[in-house]
């Protein structure tokens, strides 16, 4: 299994200088209103920006006196506009950096095209033309021109390209091993690849575009947030309208100038600034975590996930058998036993074998015999025994029928305490492998599935979440319900056929509940497609990866907890910053709406809460608040919000606290010391 | 403020309880379509009915054919009630010979009535017949409650079910919410006041002759009949201008508790029936909380600022010891005046116990800030259930984000198309509300209204749209409504706020139940607990407080400033 290691692309650092200059740059060019449009609140806000720099030119022309304070105003208008398409910009230029990058492994490959599979004659062409069905050529350090299936030899292939992690990896025609990227390259030997993919919709190419983000398109979530945001900015926009006839009425002419100020300080910048930022930061994550999601859409669904399907072998177990204890049977003493035992397992170069010597050694201190002289007695399929003769002894281990049947014992009147020994690991899971010397019966080794130590917890942790963990395997019920009790998941599917799967997902969705699940055969791609999330392994098969919707480039199926979990970050940051968006208009009015009617009411200065030191300073630190507090947020939109794997409750009374309490409270203070520092400068 | 003043608001808050909790049951059961006590009695008669009018009651309607039967009857109730006033001249049953009502006037009252709203641009017992106000009014005081309350069942269905094409039959809900709730309800409450002394009677006047010797006309009429549906369907218009202020309409103290009861009983009831028919009793009790702090509260600034009193008024010597006691009956004092206020727009009636206009500039707030949120605490007869569901679901979306999935309210995610739908539901109070009252305040027509200048007068506009908007009918007095422009706009501001705050509802409740219903976890945020009714009130006062801040800093804040410092207009 690949370590979860971060691979050479999780290293970039947050801010990179030279992404910063990059975006700086994007944020300008993202002015254009085209574009914008596709943001209601920025848009909104570029519009009156547009119009108040307008106004600010008339005052200059006009009056001296005004001008100081629209043109301030509009200065910090355009910044807040500025800003937002910095965050997003920030945000696209961290996965244009790796696009760049995969981008250059993949130009200029030159495929050698083969007519037939037996060709002997290849013709060189440019990878970017080939299309579905054709046959390439690939030998040592040739770049595999696109995806495919590998259809005739064996090769061992560097997917760095792809993966990130430098160890060569086997490709082979037919079974669960024959895809190969395009990108990728052969270290060995020579294989004939179909290629799969159309022009322009490889692996790479789909990657490529995905951490570009230009098929970005809003997930459904992020819409459904784009219809509240645009919904507050149209009931702002009444306010301000309206606030003009009940200013006049009450003796006050506003200026344009300060209304615009009022509405793009209530109209929810914040969040509309940073909401695509966010959604890029999220996809960027996963790809980080070396997952790669083929839309937004998954990512989201992540994070809402009821139910996980954990494949037994390699996520839950560590995937061999292990042994735990010798049982000595018929008053053998424990020692002689795991003398037999080490002496019959010297040969058998098993995981199981070799787990077994390494236990008589640790526990029972037995250092190697020299078995030289000895005879070996391989395993077959047909005796399911094997051992060694060595000075007389015939010492054997093997499947406790088989054993029984050497022995010469009909298995129902074996000794009692055998028949308890084997009868309790069968029980709890175990394999029992029976032991023998000549006709002697010595005793029981107990196998077990070994569960991941640390397993047990992050279950648990799941739970906590509300999240079902379901175990599937092919061991037999009992043998199952073992295990699911030692590992802690709440249900198993045992003896579990691929359609087994797909059923259980189908019952599981009927009931409202969102499905995930990772698998890598072909066999696994119906049930990928069907769940809500479905990780294909980057060693499975081109079928599993086309069904799922993430393909894990380290192949690692752990990761399904964690691609949760940053599903999960995704919608608490948008949410959070949402609440702290609201919140933050709270402050705002207390700063601009004594200073607007001060002067027709002085009996409003009562609402001047924070004293701030003038109506214009008031009005414009507001405006100064609203624009920087986008940049402040910045680095919090694109890490993410710390996700904790606790219960909803407690999480949402820990982000209520922080972001709507801290968004009520914070613009207090922050909106003082703008007012404090422009009053020092003498600016308003 | 006084403990007697508190016990009192205590003993009928505990009443409403009490009787809510069984009544709700009930409801949810009549809704149900299952058998009740008083089947025996009104099953036939309801099996009449529908026989007469071609209805199945089991063929349940998909969100449009709700909508669509909901809308065209409303539209016949508009045009024939129109049709009374304006040929009331010629028609029987008219013994004070009133003159047909005029156009404007007849627009405005027909749509009050359609809308449950029950704004009166008039006098009902100098305009309004003996016909019109049997056939026309007292009808659409059952009719439009019990719309209200099918199209919260609606809602609730949508709540309730899962993958569900069909929200019910809207036939069948208005006859049985009238059938089996409204009338009986009205028909013992009515015998009731009687009993305590509110006249009923089909005669105008008896005549009285006065200290002096002189001769009286004393209005008087069904009374008892009227105030009982005024109060239980949430309605509010009254059978004299002076409305429960009346001393026909309410002769003592227990006459005006059993109004407070009777106007609250219904919509706290229809809380709990949401809890049962969905089958999780506590969300309707966590809604009920919500609703509750909002109503406690209110009282309580209510009473505490009339208590407090004008300080410009105390300085002349009149009234300090008993606060501000202008407009209120002496017969009730403050806590149940109070009460009155927080309750009659809180729910949709709009009946008043006490003139708002004179209420101090704070007491005056809480009745208006209560109309702007839309009547939803606890709201008009289904108006309030349907109310605080919708802004159930924006909290949901805005705050359950918070937790890390996608928001679910009671196992329905809510997505793009129900949050577009809820959001078209919430856009229709800010343009009614503020866009007429700034266009008010702009036009001569609407300025020349005003008995009052400066602030108070902002306040009498923003309030007579915020009460029209919400369907609640109560008025500041002190603006003289019955002009073309205020009829007018008056009217539109009720169709609007009710039928195109409707359609988006039922949309959103026809999307609701065609989704599966998620089941609950440690994973889902959790609605029936008290951090929910924290955060619904936090969204709802920070959503509505920044709506409505600028409007109501130019009224009644800084009206309250001024008064603080002595300065009047």
């Amino acid at each position: 299994m690949a370590p979860r290691s971060p691979s050479a692309r999780s290293a970039q650092k947050l801010f990179d200088p030279a992404i910063l200059g990059r975006a700086a740059l994007d944020a300008v060019t993202k002015l254009n209103p085209r574009t914008l449009a596709r943001n209601p609140v920025i848009f909104v806000t570029e519009v009156v920006s547009l119009g108040v720099t307008v106004l600010w030119i008339r005052d200059l022309a006009t009056s001296g006196g005004q001008a100081l304070f629209s043109g301030q105003i509009a200065f910090w208008l355009w910044f807040t506009v500025l800003f937002a398409n910095f965050a997003e910009a920030v945000a696209e230029g961290r996965g244009k950096a790796q696009a760049d990058s995969m981008r250059r492994t993949r130009s200029d490959t030159v495929a050698r095209r083969l007519a037939t599979l037996d060709a002997t004659a290849t013709e060189a062409v440019e990878a970017l033309s080939l299309r579905e069905g054709d046959l390439v050529l690939c030998e040592p350090g040739d770049l595999i021109p696109s995806d495919g299936e590998v259809v005739r030899g064996i090769a061992s292939v560097n997917e760095s390209a792809v993966t990130g992690e430098s160890a060569p990896v086997i490709r082979e025609s037919g079974g669960d091993r024959s895809a190969v990227t395009g990108g990728t390259m052969v270290l060995s030997d020579r294989i004939v690849v179909r290629i799969t993919a159309a022009p322009g919709a490889s692996f790479l190419d789909r990657m490529i575009a995905l951490v570009e983000g230009a098929e970005r398109q809003k997930t459904p979530n992020e819409l459904a947030l784009s219809i509240l945001l645009s919904g507050l900015t149209i009931i702002f926009l009444v306010v301000c309208v309206s606030l003009w006839p009940l200013a006049s009425y009450s003796g006050t002419a506003l200026s344009v100038t300060v209304l615009v100020a009022l509405l793009v300080c209530l109209i929810p910048t914040t969040i509309g600034g940073l909401l695509s930022a966010i959604g890029i930061a999220g996809m960027d994550r996963l790809i980080r975590f070396n997952v790669v999601a083929t839309s937004g859409r998954a990512v989201e669904a992540a994070g809402d996930v009821d139910t996980l399907l954990l494949d037994k072998t390699g996520t839950i177990t560590f995937g061999n058998r292990m042994p735990s204890e010798f049982i000595a049977v018929g008053g053998v003493p424990e020692q002689d036993l795991a003398e037999a035992v080490l002496l019959a397992s010297l040969s058998d170069e098993t995981p199981e074998g070799r787990a077994i010597v390494a236990l008589c050694r640790s526990r029972y201190g037995l250092a190697e015999a020299d078995i030289a002289a000895a005879t070996i007695v391989p395993f077959t399929a047909q005796t399911r025994i094997s051992g060694l003769d060595v000075g007389g002894r015939e010492l054997r281990k093997g499947a406790v029928e088989s054993v029984l049947e050497r022995v010469g014992i009909a298995p129902a009147s074996a000794p009692a305490d055998f028949r308890a020994a084997v009868d309790r690991i069968a029980r709890t899971g175990g394999t029992p492998l029976a032991v023998s010397d000549g006709r002697r019966l010595l005793g029981v080794v107990h196998l077990k599935d070994t569960v991941k130590p640390d397993i047990r917890a992050r279950f648990a942790e799941l739970r906590a979440m509300g999240i079902r963990t379901v175990m599937v395997t092919g061991d037999n019920p009992v043998t199952a319900a073992a295990i699911a009790v030692e590992a802690g998941v709440d249900d198993f599917l045992a003896q579990a056929k691929p359609e087994d799967k797909l059923a259980y997902i189908r019952r599981e969705q009927a009931g409202g509940r969102l499905i995930a699940m990772c698998g890598d055969g072909t066999n696994d791609a119906p049930a990928l497609a069907q769940a809500d999330v479905g990780v294909a392994m980057q060693t499975g098969t081109q079928a599993a990866r086309e069904a799922g919707n993430m393909v894990d480039l380290d192949s690692d199926p752990t990761k399904l907890i964690e691609v949760v979990g940053i599903g999960k970050q995704l919608l608490m940051t948008r949410g959070s910053l949402t609440t702290f968006s609201i919140a933050n208009d709270v402050a705002k009015y207390f700063a601009i709406i004594p200073a607007l009617f001060v002067a027709s009411f002085p009996q409003l200065a009562a609402l001047n809460v924070m004293r701030l030191a003038s109506p214009q300073s008031a009005i414009l630190s507001a405006v100064v608040f609203n624009a920087l507090i986008i940049v402040a947020l910045i680095p919090l939109a694109l890490r993410g919000v710390a996700y904790r794997p606790v219960g909803a409750a407690a999480l949402l009374r820990r982000n209520l606290l922080i972001y709507g309490v801290g968004g009520l409270v914070a613009p207090f203070i922050g909106i003082k010391l703008i007012d404090l520092a422009l009053s020092a400068l003498h600016l308003a | 403020m006084t403990i007697v003043g508190w016990l009192q608001i205590a003993i009928v808050l505990f009443a409403v309880l009490a009787a809510a909790a069984p009544l709700g049951g009930y409801i949810a059961r009549v809704m149900a379509g299952e058998r009740t006590l008083l089947s025996p009695v009104l099953a036939p008669v309801e099996r009449a009915f529908y026989a007469a009018m071609g209805v199945d009651p089991r063929r349940e309607q998909g969100w449009r054919g709700y909508t669509l039967a909901m809308l065209a009857f409303s539209a016949a109730g508009f045009f024939s009630l129109y049709a009374l006033q304006r040929l009331q001249a010629v028609l029987p049953l008219n013994p004070q010979g009133f003159d047909g009502v005029a156009p404007d006037l007849a627009f405005n009252t027909s749509l009050s009535f359609v809308t449950n709203t029950n704004w009166q641009n008039y006098s009902g017992e100098t305009t309004m017949g003996n016909l019109v106000q049997m056939l026309g009014l007292t009808t659409h005081n059952f009719v439009s409650a019990a719309t209200g309350l099918a199209v919260a069942f609606a809602v609730v269905r949508a709540f309730a079910r899962s993958e569900a094409a069909t929200l019910g039959n809207f036939w069948a809900d208005l006859t049985r919410g009238t059938l089996y709730l409204l009338l009986p309800m009205a028909v013992v409450t009515a015998l009731v006041m009687v009993a305590l002394g509110v006249p009923q009677t089909l005669a105008g006047s008896v005549d009285a002759a006065t200290l002096e010797g002189a001769k009286q006309a004393l209005a008087i009429g069904p009374v008892a009949s009227q105030e009982a549906i005024k109060e239980l369907g949430t309605n509010g218009g009254g059978f004299f201008n002076a409305n429960s202020a009346h001393p026909f309409e309410d002769p003592s103290v227990w006459t005006l508790m059993l109004q407070i009861w009777a106007l609250l009983v219904i919509p706290v009831a229809t809380v709990f029936a949401f809890g049962r028919a969905i089958g999780r009793p506590a969300e309707g009790r966590a809604l009920l909380a919500a609703m509750g702090v909002v109503l406690l509260l209110g009282t309580a600034v209510v009473y505490g600022a009339e208590c407090f009193g004008d300080p410009i008024v105390h300085a002349l010597g009149v009234g300090a010891a008993g606060g501000n006691m202008e407009g209120k009956e002496v017969r009730f004092g403050q806590a149940l005046s109070a009460l009155f206020t927080a309750a009659t727009t809180g729910t949709s009636t709009g009946a008043v116990a006490t003139m708002h206009d004179s209420l101090t500039p704070l007491g005056g707030l809480v009745p208006l800030f209560n109309m702007l949120l839309g009547c939803i605490t606890p709201g008009g007869v289904g108006s309030g259930l349907y109310g605080i569901l919708v802004l159930a679901v924006v909290a949901v979306f805005v705050a359950g984000l918070m937790v890390g999935r996608t928001p679910e309210y009671l196992g329905k995610r809510i997505e793009a198309r129900e949050m577009k739908l809820a959001m078209l539901a919430v856009l229709i109070y800010p343009p009614l509300v503020l866009g007429f009252t700034a266009a008010s305040l702009l036009l001569k027509t609407g300025l020349d209204s005003l008995n009052n200048a400066g602030p108070h007068g902002l306040s009498e506009v923003l309030y007579a749209y915020a009460s029209t908007t919400a369907n609640n009918g109560s008025a500041f007095a002190g603006l003289n409504g019955n002009t073309p422009w205020f009829n007018t706009s008056l009217g539109i501001a009720m169709m609007l706020g009710r039928f195109a705050y409707l359609v988006p509802v039922l949309a959103l409740a026809g999307s609701l139940a065609a989704k599966k219903k998620a089941p609950a976890s440690a994973g889902t945020f959790p609605t029936d607990g008290p951090l929910f009714v924290g955060l619904l009130l936090g969204v709802i006062a920070i959503l509505y407080l920044l709506q409505y801040f600028p409007a109501l800093a130019l009224g009644p804040v800084v009206e309250h400033f001024s008064m603080i410092a002595g300065q009047t207009y």
